[in-house]
C-alpha cells in the first residue's frame, strides 16, 4: 500500500445512544479520490467533521501527513494542508466573493496581523485569489459580494477558497448539492484533474460523479463501513446494493 | 453612488464639528465650545468601541471599565503630581504628573493589559453571555473604585488645573478642543486604516463567519482579542481627555450606564461605519441639550428613536443618510 497521506483507525464517535461513527477505518492515498457514500444520516457528515478537527472523536487515531492529529484542532489541520468544504455553502456573506479567497490566501501566507496596508492593493494577495477565482470559473464576479451570487457560484467559491488554502489533501462535503446537471458535469471535470494536485476524500450523492470519478468507494451505513473499494467492486458487492443502492443499481 | 454619498455626510460631519465651536468662539459661548468637545471625546470613545461592536461583531457593554481606567489615570496621576506625592517611592521613585502626553501613555498601557485579562477570559464565551461577563468585569473595577478612599472613593477625583500640553493653553475652550478633535481625527484615521488592513479583513471575517475563519486556518479568538485590547485603548485614550474636560474623574465614568452611552453613540450613529460614532455622540449631545434643557425626561425620546434605529435603521443614523453599504 502505498503511504496514505490521511489515515483513519478506529475512528468512533458517539451521541447519545446515537453511534454516528462506528469503528471507522479509513485511508486517502496520494492521487486519488476516495470517495465517501451512504444513505442520508449514515454519519458522512459527522465523519468530515471529525477529519476536519470540529468535533472530537471518543476513541481512535487520525494521522495527516505522518503526524497523529488527534489533539489537533481545526485550526491547526487547516494550517497543516486539510482543506475541507461545505455541504451547506458556508462564506463570508458580506464580503466580495475576491476577498472570500484573500482570507484564505491570508491564512497561508500566515501574516494575518498586519495592521496598516490596504489589503485590497496587496498583490501577493489578489493576484493568487485571481487565480483560482479563474480555475473555476468565477473570475467576472469578483467584485460581487457572496450574499448576492447565485447558489451554484457559492458552490464554485467554496471551492476556490479551498484551492486558494493549496492543501495536501481536500474533503469535499457534497460540492455537487443543488449544482444542477450541467454544473455538476463541469465540476465533475474539475474534480478529475483536482486529483493530481492532491488527493480528495469526496463525499457525494450524486452517484455518476461518483461513479466516474472515484478510485475507491467506501459505504457508510449507520456509522459502520460495510464495503470498501473499486468502483466494480462496490457496484458488485450484495450487502451495498441492499443496504444503499437499490435493486436497479 | 452609495459610497460616495456616505463620503458626503462624513465630510459634512467633520466640517460641522470644526465649524461649530469656531462659530461659537466668535459669538462668546464657551459653553458651546465645551459641548463640541464632549461630542468629539464621546465619539472618540465610540470608535473604540466600534471596532468590537460594529467591524468584530462583538457586543462589549463593559466599555466602560476603559473609559473610566483613562479618566482615572488622568486624576490619579495629577492629584500626586499637584499634592507632590510620589506614587511609589520604592523599590523605584514614580512621581505624578500633569503631562497629558505621559498621562496617555499610562491610560494606554494599563487599559491595554486590563484588556488582555478581560478579553482572554470573556471572549471565550458569546452571544449574552459574552455581554454579560463584559458588563460583569466592568462593575467590579466600578465598585472597586468606589470602595478605594485613596482616591475619593465614591466622591471622585479633582483635578485642579487641567493637565498640560506642550505648546498649548490647555485651559482655553478653543485649543482644549483642537487638541480632541485631532486626537479624534488620529483615531478615526488609524481605524479606518485597521479595518482595510489584512487583521481588519480578518477581524471583520470573525464577525460574519466564524466556522469558516476556523476552516481557512484563522483562530476567530486571536483576532478578537486584539482587536478588544486596541478598542479599549481607544476608549481610554477618551476617558482620559474627559476626565480633563471636566477636570474631574468619579466612579460614574465606570457605570454601567457609561458602557451604554457608548453603545448608544455607535447604535444611533451607524454600527460599522467609520463616522457613525461621531454621528451618534453629536445627536446624543444636541438631544441632550435641546430636549434636557426643556424637560427633565428628555431620555424617553431618546430611546424611541433608538428603538426606531434598531428597529428600522440598522445602519444607523448615517445609514439612514447614505444608504446600504455595499461590501465591507
Amino acid at each position: 500500500m502505498p503511504d496514505a497521506i490521511l489515515s483513519l483507525s478506529n475512528i468512533t464517535k458517539q451521541f447519545g445512544s446515537l453511534l454516528a461513527s462506528d469503528d471507522v477505518t479509513l485511508d486517502l492515498r496520494p492521487g486519488e479520490i476516495h470517495a465517501l457514500i451512504g444513505p442520508n444520516g449514515a454519519g458522512k457528515s459527522t465523519l468530515i467533521k471529525q477529519i476536519a478537527g470540529e468535533i472530537q472523536s471518543d476513541s481512535g487515531n487520525i494521522h495527516f501527513d505522518g503526524q497523529l492529529i488527534n489533539e489537533f484542532d481545526a485550526v491547526a489541520r487547516s494550517r497543516m494542508g486539510l482543506a475541507r468544504t461545505f455541504q451547506v455553502s458556508s462564506l463570508m456573506p458580506e464580503f466580495s466573493v475576491l476577498q472570500n479567497v484573500m482570507l484564505a490566501r491570508q491564512s497561508v501566507s500566515g501574516k494575518v496581523f498586519r495592521f496598516f496596508r490596504p489589503v485590497l492593493g496587496d498583490k501577493s494577495l489578489v493576484e493568487p485569489a485571481m487565480a483560482q477565482l479563474e480555475r473555476v470559473g468565477l473570475a467576472d464576479r469578483a467584485q460581487m459580494r457572496a450574499a448576492d451570487i447565485s447558489h451554484g457560484e457559492r458552490r464554485q467559491l467554496e471551492m476556490a477558497v479551498a484551492l486558494a488554502l493549496e492543501p495536501k489533501a481536500f474533503l469535499l462535503d457534497e460540492p455537487m448539492a443543488g449544482m444542477g446537471p450541467e454544473g455538476s458535469k463541469r465540476l465533475t471535470g474539475f474534480l478529475d484533474g483536482l486529483r493530481a494536485q492532491a488527493p480528495i476524500l469526496l463525499v457525494e450523492h450524486d452517484m455518476d460523479a461518483v461513479f466516474a470519478l472515484a478510485d475507491r468507494i467506501s459505504v457508510l451505513v449507520y456509522g459502520r463501513i460495510i464495503a470498501t473499494g473499486t468502483v466494480d467492486e462496490i457496484r458488485g458487492n450484495e450487502d451495498v446494493k441492499r443496504a444503499y443502492l437499490g435493486e436497479e443499481a | 453612488m452609495t459610497m460616495n454619498r456616505e463620503t458626503l455626510i462624513n465630510s459634512i460631519l467633520a466640517i460641522a464639528l470644526v465649524a461649530v465651536p469656531l462659530i461659537a468662539m466668535g459669538m462668546d459661548e464657551p459653553f458651546i465650545i465645551t459641548l463640541a468637545t464632549k461630542v468629539a471625546i464621546f465619539a472618540m470613545a465610540g470608535v473604540g468601541l466600534n471596532l468590537v461592536l460594529g467591524f468584530g461583531g462583538l457586543v462589549s457593554f463593559g466599555h466602560a471599565a476603559f473609559f473610566g481606567i483613562g479618566g482615572y489615570a488622568a486624576g490619579i496621576l495629577a492629584s500626586h503630581a499637584l499634592n507632590y506625592e510620589p506614587i511609589m517611592e520604592s523599590p523605584f521613585l514614580i512621581e505624578g504628573t500633569t503631562q497629558m502626553i505621559v498621562i496617555w501613555i499610562v491610560a494606554l498601557v494599563v487599559s491595554a493589559l486590563v484588556a488582555l485579562a478581560i478579553g482572554a477570559i470573556t471572549l471565550r464565551t458569546s452571544g449574552v453571555y459574552f455581554i454579560m461577563i463584559t458588563l460583569a468585569f466592568a462593575q467590579m473595577i466600578y465598585y472597586f473604585a468606589i470602595s478605594w478612599p485613596a482616591y475619593g472613593g465614591e466622591d471622585g477625583l479633582s483635578i485642579y488645573v487641567r493637565n498640560g500640553f506642550p505648546g498649548l493653553n490647555t485651559l482655553d475652550p478653543i485649543s482644549f478642543f483642537a487638541l480632541c478633535a485631532v486626537m479624534l481625527g488620529i483615531v478615526m484615521l488609524f481605524s479606518a486604516v485597521l479595518i482595510r488592513s489584512r487583521f481588519g479583513l480578518a477581524l471583520q471575517g470573525a464577525r460574519q463567519n466564524a466556522q469558516r475563519m476556523t476552516a481557512v486556518g484563522i483562530a476567530p479568538f486571536r483576532i478578537r482579542l486584539v482587536a478588544f485590547v486596541i478598542s479599549a485603548m481607544i476608549t481610554a485614550l477618551a476617558g482620559a481627555l474627559y476626565a480633563d474636560l471636566n477636570r474631574f474623574v468619579s466612579p460614574t465614568m465606570l457605570s454601567w450606564h457609561m458602557s451604554g452611552e457608548i453603545m448608544i453613540f455607535v447604535i444611533l450613529g451607524g454600527v460599522g461605519r467609520l463616522f457613525g460614532p461621531l454621528a451618534g455622540a453629536a445627536l446624543y449631545i444636541i438631544l441632550e441639550h435641546l430636549l434636557g434643557g426643556v424637560w427633565e425626561f428628555w431620555q424617553l425620546p431618546l430611546g424611541v428613536l433608538l428603538l426606531i434605529v434598531v428597529l428600522f435603521a440598522r445602519g444607523g443614523s448615517v445609514g439612514v443618510l447614505a444608504g446600504e453599504r455595499k461590501h465591507a
